[in-house]
C-alpha cells in the first residue's frame, strides 16, 4: 500500500521504529482486534489501537454509559450518558484516527453468540468484568486457536495474561473453574482505582501491538502481576496444564459453558 | 566522472525537516531490493547528517554524499538489509 501524507505524518514515530517501519504500520493498519467490553480496561486498549492505526476494531458491549463509569471508563464522556457504550467509544476510537472502523456487537456473550462474534477477528482481548464472561472467551478461544489477551483488575492490583492456544498455558490451566458465587466479592466490595484499569488496560494494548508485529516477547505462559500501592510488577511462569480440562491432553470440556451470571462490577 | 552511482529510485525531498526526511526516504527504501540505490535529494541541513546515520543503523549503507548547491545534497543508499526481524 501506498501511504497518505496524512498517515505519513500520524504514524511517522512508529515509522521511525526499526522494530516497525512503514510494513509493520501496514500490519497494523490490516488488523482485526476485537475488545471484550468497552469498559476500563476496554477504553484504554481501544483508545492506543485506534491511535496505532489498527484498522479494525470490533467492540462488545451491551451496557450504557452511566455516571459511575467516568471515573474510569476514558473511551466515554460526562455528554454520553445513557448512549450506549459501544456507540461511545466507536465515536471515540474513530474521532481519534480515521484510518479505524470500528464494528459494534451491542451483545452479552453468550455460549449461542461467541463464536459467531469473534470468528472474524485476529486477535481478542478480554476486559470483562465477571468470570462466566471471561471463561467463556477463554473456551472459545482455545476452541477457535485465536489469540487471547487476558486481564482482569481488583481495587488496586491487576493481571495479564496473553493465551496462545497451542503455544502455552490458557486461563483454564491456571484457574480450571470460575470461583464459588461465596467467594466473589460483593459489589460494594470491589472498589478499584480508576487509574488501575488504566495501567493494565495500556499493557494489553502494549500485548496486542507486539503480537501484530511480531516483536518481543508476549506474556505466554507467563502472569504478569502489577500492585499500585507497592507499584511492584511480578511475573509468575505459568506452565500448560496438562490435566487442563480445556487445552489439556484429553479435554473435557467439549463445547461452551454459560456460567450463572452471581455479581458484575460494572456498576 | 568515472564514479558516477546509477540510482534505482530518486526521491525528491526538497522542503521536507527531520524526522520526515527520514521517514520519507525509509518508506521508499523498504519498498525497493537488496542491492539497489536510493537517491535522496534534500534541502534541509540537519538531514545531511541525520538520514544517512539512520540508514547506517537500519543496516543499509551509505555510498555518496554529493551537494550539488547552496543548499541542496544529493544522498546515495545501497538497500542491504531487509526489514530487523525478531
Amino acid at each position: 500500500m501506498e501511504f497518505t501524507e496524512e498517515q505519513i505524518m500520524r504514524y511517522s514515530r512508529h515509522i521511525l521504529l526499526p522494530e516497525v517501519g512503514g510494513e509493520g504500520q501496514e500490519r497494523l493498519l490490516g488488523a482485526k482486534v476485537v475488545l471484550v467490553g468497552a469498559g476500563g480496561l476496554g477504553s484504554p486498549v481501544g483508545y492506543y489501537l485506534a491511535a496505532a492505526g489498527v484498522g479494525t476494531i470490533g467492540v462488545i458491549d451491551n451496557d450504557r454509559v452511566e455516571l459511575s463509569n467516568l471515573q474510569r471508563q476514558i473511551a466515554h464522556n460526562t455528554n454520553r450518558l445513557g448512549v450506549d457504550k459501544a456507540d461511545s467509544a466507536k465515536e471515540t476510537y474513530e474521532t481519534l484516527n480515521p484510518d479505524v472502523k470500528v464494528t459494534t456487537h451491542k451483545e452479552r456473550l453468550t455460549s449461542a453468540n461467541i463464536m459467531n462474534i469473534i470468528k472474524d477477528y485476529d486477535i481478542v482481548v478480554d476486559g470483562s468484568d465477571n468470570f462466566p464472561t471471561r471463561y467463556l472467551v477463554n473456551d472459545a478461544c482455545v476452541m477457535l486457536k485465536k489469540p487471547l489477551v487476558s486481564a482482569a483488575v481488583f481495587r488496586f492490583e491487576g493481571q495479564v495474561m496473553t493465551i496462545q492456544p497451542g503455544e502455552g498455558p490458557c486461563y483454564r490451566c491456571l484457574f480450571e473453574v470460575p470461583p464459588p458465587p461465596g467467594m466473589v466479592p460483593s459489589c460494594q466490595e470491589a472498589g478499584i482505582l480508576g487509574v488501575v484499569t488504566g495501567v493494565i488496560g495500556t499493557i494489553q494494548a502494549t500485548e496486542v501491538v507486539k503480537l501484530i508485529l511480531g516483536i518481543g516477547r508476549p506474556l505466554k505462559g507467563a502472569l504478569l502481576l502489577w500492585n499500585a500501592l507497592d507499584m511492584s510488577f511480578r511475573t509468575v511462569r505459568v506452565p500448560r496444564n496438562p490435566d487442563c480440562p480445556m487445552c489439556g491432553d484429553r479435554p473435557t470440556i467439549t463445547s461452551l459453558v454459560d456460567y450463572e451470571q452471581f455479581c458484575s462490577m460494572s456498576h | 566522472m568515472g564514479d558516477e552511482i546509477k540510482p534505482d529510485k530518486v526521491i525528491d525531498i526538497r522542503g521536507q525537516v527531520c524526522p520526515y526526511t527520514f521517514v520519507r526516504s525509509k518508506l521508499a527504501i523498504e519498498k525497493m531490493n537488496i542491492g539497489e540505490v536510493l537517491e535522496i535529494v534534500l534541502d534541509h541541513r540537519p538531514a545531511v547528517d541525520n538520514v544517512p546515520r539512520s540508514m547506517e543503523n537500519e543496516g543499509q549503507k551509505v555510498l555518496k554524499i554529493e551537494q550539488t548547491g547552496d543548499k541542496e545534497w544529493h544522498i546515495f543508499v545501497r538497500k542491504d538489509k531487509e526489514k530487523k526481524k525478531q
